[in-house]
């Protein structure tokens, strides 16, 4: 590689002469990385700006006001935040599970002529555009569910509060598992990096000690990257409770209370993808970046958190090594 | 590994010890299929976006423009105008977004102390993680509010998008340049600027095209910044971005709400479209990374 770089036609330079190529590079630099804080400064800005009217007529009151009405001009998110917590713990609940499993396949129980391939296609499942995504949850997903999967589930689940309702084409399952298709391929590549960050003689430790594969896994591997693993899952649940698209596309739109898995529902990322473009009245939209707001503090704390957890992380096994 | 314990005759077939390693095999097997389960619903998505999507797709499609909000309107209805203003859009976003993401690379691996280095880590780490919905918010305020919807807002707001994504995959490949080649190169007297300009950057020229796809991969397909900045648009092909332009995202979600037959298929065949460039391009990408990884790692 170094032979093709154009042969280097070096002058040294003279003394007290000022390198502008050098000072220009770094400042041209230090500019381009400062913009990401500007940007993110600037967003929390605009969006609490836009929110203000709303902020100020409500107060944190929003968060428990259950009515979203704009011919009254009272707006409560309480059964937004109810749906979006549905969705993404949901989907959370199914996506962790198969993307540990998953991360621990490519890193460990693999043949190794499958990894590059597997770990490709799980790579190319995040990939897809989340508004194909919603395309085929409407209209194939959704339906599929309605005929054949809701149906024996409020037979044999039904007396569970929560599984009992009616089919439904548009509602929180579909939106549940297709938030699972987006977070699975995220969690899963955290985790196989974590797995394959394991020191190799720790592992061949325990298989000494007579382990099973598994046992070495669970006992030594788990615990080791636990910490990165917790930091995973919040990235997913961010992404879960961000995601608004795809979302806005299987769960209905509709604003109540959820009491049915089945039913259609709304949560506060896709309101906004709805409503936002043509709200009627002016507290409305100052409504709906309150939770564009909302939504920005969850993703900042997840974000930060996650971090935190991981940087701690590998401080330890720094010292450890 | 386990057969070899197996002939141990100090870890003698106890029951105990069968269950253990029955025990193991479960979970290994379990392992499995979560990735099967994984490769099955990327089939199965391919699969049916295929199915539906290429029975759609003719001529029209390509000749013909996307109304707004068709919703039913009608039979006419191509992708010809949401095609080339997702060309544009996505090309601005990339022209403006791989400069500065290279440049924040660039001081985060060359000049930066690790405490700062550290810091702007950080910070776009948090702006990949805000929701794309929250940026279309943003710049709707910012760009969109007295000055009506373009596809340079739209542009803007998927630059912000793709600018970590771009950032931090460069960063990647720039911390793999072997430090001999940094080292060499200013002790012959080469400035910081011209070691950037004439080892570093050449050097990790894959990377950086590797990070450029990734980036366009990820800004055609998004749809959230697009709702706000431009989604009125004329129904016909646009190509002066002070004014909004169809995109095949928007195309889609649209289109997928509609109760007409018609507009479904044409959302199929905006899905398949879209799928297919992206799928290549994130493949095309991925090779090429292995490829560069590589050649870097040849030179030390």
């Amino acid at each position: 590689m170094a032979t093709d770089a154009p042969a280097p036609s070096i002058a040294l330079p003279k003394k007290g002469r000022p390198r502008f190529g050098d000072i220009g590079l770094r400042w041209l630099a230090l500019a381009a990385a400062v913009l990401p804080v500007v940007i993110m400064v600037l967003i929390a800005y605009e969006v609490t700006r836009q929110a203000w009217p709303s902020i100020q007529e409500f107060g944190l009151g929003f968060i428990t006001g259950n009515e979203w009405n704009a011919v009254t001009d009272k707006f409560g998110a309480r059964d937004l935040i109810l749906g979006t917590a549905v969705t993404s713990v949901v989907a959370l609940l199914i996506a962790v599970p198969m993307a540990i499993a998953i991360g621990l396949f490519l890193a460990e129980f693999s043949p190794r002529w499958l990894r590059t391939p597997v770990g490709l296609m799980v790579e190319l499942l995040a990939a897809i555009p989340s508004v194909v995504l919603g395309l085929w949850g409407i209209l194939v997903m959704g339906p599929f569910l309605a005929e054949h999967v809701e149906p024996w589930m409020i037979d044999h689940l039904g007396f569970i509060p929560f599984f009992d309702g009616f089919p439904s084409n548009q509602g929180l399952l579909p939106a549940c598992l297709i938030l699972t298709i987006m977070v699975v391929p995220i969690v899963a590549s955290i985790s196989r990096e974590l797995f394959l960050s394991v020191p190799g003689d720790l592992k061949q430790g325990a298989m000494a000690l007579g382990s099973t594969r598994w046992e070495m896994v669970r006992s030594v591997m788990v615990p080791q990257v636990s910490g990165g693993l917790v930091a995973g899952t919040m990235l997913g649940f961010g992404r879960a409770v961000g995601e608004a698209i795809a979302v806005t596309q299987v769960i209905g739109g509709a604003l109540r209370t959820p009491s049915s898995i089945y039913a259609p529902a709304d949560t506060m990322a896709s309101r906004i993808a709805a409503q936002y473009a043509g709200t009627p009245t002016a507290l409305s939209k100052a409504s709906l970046a309150y939770l564009a707001v909302l939504l920005l503090i969850i993703s900042l704390i997840t974000n930060i958190a996650a971090q935190l957890i991981s940087g701690r992380l590998q401080r330890r096994s720094r010292g450890l090594a | 590994m386990s057969a070899q314990a197996g002939r141990n005759p100090l870890a003698a077939s106890t029951s105990r010890s069968r269950r253990r390693k029955l025990w193991g095999r479960l979970m290994e097997g379990l392992a499995s299929f979560a990735a099967l389960v994984a490769i099955a619903v990327l089939l199965i998505v391919i699969a049916s976006v295929a199915k539906r999507g290429l029975p759609a797709i003719n001529l029209d499609l390509f000749t013909q423009v996307t109304a707004a909000f068709s919703f039913g309107a009608g039979q006419e209805g191509g992708l010809k105008n949401a095609i080339i203003g997702t060309l544009i859009m996505t090309g601005l976003a990339t022209l403006m977004a791989v400069p500065v993401g290279v440049l924040i690379a660039i001081f985060d691996t060359e000049f930066a102390p690790p405490k700062v280095s550290m810091a702007i880590r950080m910070t776009l780490n948090v702006l990949a993680g805000v929701p794309t919905i929250v940026i279309g918010v943003f710049v709707f305020g910012l760009l969109v509010v007295g000055r009506g919807q373009s596809a340079w807002a739209a542009a803007f707001a998927l630059a912000i998008i793709i600018l970590p994504v771009i950032a931090r995959a460069t960063e990647e490949v720039l911390l793999l340049v072997p430090s001999h080649l940094r080292e060499g190169s200013m002790a012959l007297g080469a400035t910081r600027a011209r070691t950037v300009m004439t080892v570093i950057l050449p050097s990790a020229v894959g990377g950086l095209i590797t990070a450029t796809i990734v980036g366009i991969a990820r800004a055609a397909g998004e749809t959230a910044p697009i709702l706000f900045t431009s989604s009125v648009f004329a129904n016909a092909v646009v190509t002066d971005p002070s004014q909004p332009m169809a995109s095949l995202p928007f195309a889609i979600f649209t289109n997928s709400e509609s109760p007409s037959q018609h507009d479904q298929q044409v959302a199929w065949a905006a899905a398949l479209v879209l799928m297919t460039v992206v799928l290549i391009g994130s493949i095309a990408a991925r090779l090429l990374s292995v490829r560069t990884r590589r050649q870097i790692e040849q030179t030390r």
